[in-house]
């Protein structure tokens, strides 16, 4: 079995599923004969044509609202927002164009299609190639939100959203793009939307996570063992629709909940999971929710590292949960 | 400008586009029941009736003339004023009705305000009143036509007003680059709600943006149901041999407010209006049809007899029928109900009663 890279991956799922349906294409920014800035589309020119893997004009708007076209004419178009910084001018073609067709035309008119999009710090890029915009989006009815956190993941739940027939924003976390590689299938196989994933069992905290904080949670977890404190990771792998069962099952199991993310704190995605949890399994906490989460400033340069949450400032919100 | 009707109705008759006398008379009717209809609707809503409504008066050759030359197989972008466009693909009146009214007979279940209308059947896209958007989604249907090969032409139409939206601007970018058959269609009808056409823009018109985006720009007299006729007609022949979109422009004037909601006498001068109340596109083809033998006063006569008791007999049908069903709410967000939602749905569904006594507690 190959040992793949998120990047290679997503290269991967992309080209078997424009093997194997015609109605794929792949548009935006350099993604043809450059193969795209972090080379996710790499080698998908020449094997698949201009017709089918376009370098558009730079208009971010004018990428998604060529996609919504298309894709409302029977293509299935993965277009690619170069960072998800630049999302932005197509925010409006995404919230209040993408999200409703399906429901404003009841089912007369789908879009399927997937918007791939880099996302998130830990690579120098200062505000515009840094920030972690899901909350803006899993504010929004009839969009599907996926952020893998490993390479098997990527592959397998990328397929599954272009097969989807639902509007799916993939949001891929370029800190760990690159590193760790890990072993993935050539086959078909797909990763279920909606489900999330216990990356790590434990008994005395959970700590959901998504993308590149995943391995921050697994890492803090080891450190918290140290102490004697087992804790659970729940990678939620889907935003929207989340998988409650999941997250309810944990926290009822473990009875502490750390809310970790590197988007800002106040209004983030984790304070919906908080919600959730108050009002369905508040009596089950034996401490207070913890939240980690980015700072909330605009997304720094030089200090970076000391903006993303880190494994030492986990473990110090476990302490506090475990101290309470 | 092209022009081939004179404001008379005079027409030198090399200039005529390739349409039968049925044809002709055709157009007409189409033009004749959409100002019945608005007046109509627009009635209705004064008595409190309907919500909403916006009309298409004295864009009638516009929308008209560059619906009929499009193909059925053509895929319709819309905007606010060309539900006449859906009539003319056969679109039964009493969901026009039943949209208009938000009934069950709505097939999108009173989901929108009026005048949004959508049917797939007709290839008519559903619209939303966001102004500039369909013109990059008609841009990229047009482009998955072209990667089909399947021979069609999309026809994406705007206001005046969408011209200075950024989708505009990414739409003719994209679609002159990638040679898409596109036509863009700008129902210039000067004004976007109170806002002029001059303040709207520094440029002499909306056809000589388009060479600079690399397209032709053609502008056409817009209250001249042949001349639109033939610009479209050509610009979608264009489309279809793949030698890219078409900009048009149709120079007209929007007679009444911009909605049933808009007062329009707090903006602009009645002398301007009453100069274009003049130039009435209805009385000009008429007066074409009349010199050619076509049409003669008892048609017209029958012809809003018909669309009144037709209008009237599917008003009545749609308030008879009942308010969706609640749990069409829930339904359409996703091919299916996610699980959070579901528990909404059933909270909610729980308690049907109570919630219905609310009913009419929010007026529009």
């Amino acid at each position: 079995m190959p040992e793949l890279t998120m990047v290679q991956a997503v290269n991967h799922a992309l080209r078997d599923e424009m093997r194997a349906d015609d109605e794929v294409v792949v548009l935006g920014e350099d993604v043809g004969l450059n193969g795209g800035v972090f080379r996710c589309t790499a080698d998908l020119f020449e094997e698949f044509g201009e017709d089918r893997v376009i370098d558009t004009p730079l208009s971010e708007s004018g990428i998604i609202g060529a996609a919504i076209g298309m894709a409302m004419y029977g293509l299935r178009p993965v277009p690619e927002i170069q960072f998800s910084d630049f999302i932005w001018p197509a925010f409006d073609q995404i919230t209040s164009e993408l999200a409703k067709m399906r429901y404003r035309s009841a089912g007369q008119f789908t879009c399927p299609l997937v918007i791939r999009t880099p996302y998130g710090g830990g690579i120098r890029g200062g505000h515009y190639h840094s920030q972690s915009p899901e909350a803006y989006f899993t504010h929004t009815p009839g969009l599907v939100v996926v952020v893998p956190s490993d390479p098997y993941d990527a592959k397998g739940l990328l397929r599954s959203a272009i097969q989807s027939e639902d509007p799916v924003l993939f949001l891929e976390p370029k800190r760990i793009y690159r590193s760790p590689k890990m072993e993935v299938p050539d086959d078909d196989y797909t990763v279920e939307i909606g489900k999330a994933a216990v990356r790590r069992e434990g008994t005395d905290f959970t700590i959901t996570c998504y993308g590149a904080m995943v391995p921050v949670a697994l890492e803090a977890c080891k450190k918290a063992a140290e102490k004697g404190w087992e804790g659970e990771v729940l990678d939620l792998r889907t935003l929207l629709p989340l998988d409650t069962d999941a997250l309810i099952d944990s926290v009822t199991k473990t009875g502490r909940m750390l809310v970790l993310q590197e988007a800002p704190k106040f209004c983030g995605y984790g304070s919906e999971l908080c919600a959730i949890v108050a009002e369905k399994a508040i009596d089950v906490l034996e401490a207070p929710i913890k939240r980690v989460a980015g700072f909330d400033v605009p997304f720094p340069y030089t200090l970076e590292h000391v903006y993303m949450p880190h494994a030492d400032r986990v473990l110090r919100g476990i302490e506090e949960m475990m101290d309470y | 400008m092209l022009q081939i009707l004179s404001p008379s109705g005079d027409v030198d008759s090399a200039g005529l586009p390739d349409l039968s006398s049925e044809r002709m008379v055709e157009l007409y009717r189409s033009m004749l029941t959409v100002r019945t209809m608005d007046t109509r609707m627009l009635a209705l809503q004064r008595q409190g009736r309907i919500g909403f409504y916006g009309t298409c008066k004295g864009q009638e050759a516009a929308t008209v003339g560059s619906g009929a030359a499009m193909t059925a197989d053509d895929w319709v972008f819309p905007a606010l004023r060309e539900g006449a466009v859906l009539l003319m693909r056969g679109y039964p009146l009493e969901k026009v009705m039943g949209q208009l009214v938000g009934c069950s007979l709505d097939p999108t279940h009173g989901r929108q305000m009026p005048c949004h209308f959508s049917s797939r059947e007709h290839n008519f896209v559903t619209l939303s009143s966001v102004i500039g958007t369909q013109i990059s989604q008609a841009m990229g249907a047009a482009w998955a036509s072209k990667i089909k090969g399947d021979g069609n032409a999309v026809i994406g139409y705007m206001g005046d007003g969408a011209t200075s939206s950024t989708d505009f601007h990414c739409a003719l970018t994209f679609a002159a680059v990638h040679k898409v058959p596109c036509v863009f269609f700008c129902q210039n009808n000067q004004w976007a709600i109170s806002v002029p056409f001059e303040k709207q823009t520094a440029s002499d018109g909306i056809a000589g943006k388009a060479p600079a985006y690399g397209l032709p720009g053609v502008q056409v007299d817009g209250n001249d149901v042949l001349a639109v006729y033939a610009a479209t007609k050509e610009a979608a022949e264009r489309a279809r041999n793949g030698d890219g979109p078409t900009l048009i422009e149709a120079v007209t004037f929007r007679l009444e407010g911009h909605s049933s909601s808009d007062d329009p006498t707090r903006y602009r001068d009645e002398a301007v209006v009453a100069e274009w109340r003049a130039r009435d596109p209805i009385a000009r083809f008429r007066n074409f049809l009349e010199l050619e033998g076509l049409v003669t006063e008892a048609l017209d006569c029958d012809i809003q007899d018909e669309v009144k008791a037709s209008v009237d007999a599917a008003i009545v049908v749609a308030e008879k029928a009942p308010p969706p069903e609640i749990d069409t709410l829930f339904t359409d967000v996703y091919a299916q109900v996610p699980h959070l939602l579901k528990e909404q749905r059933d909270d909610l569904l729980a308690h049907e009663h109570s919630d219905r006594e609310n009913e009419g507690a929010f007026p529009l």
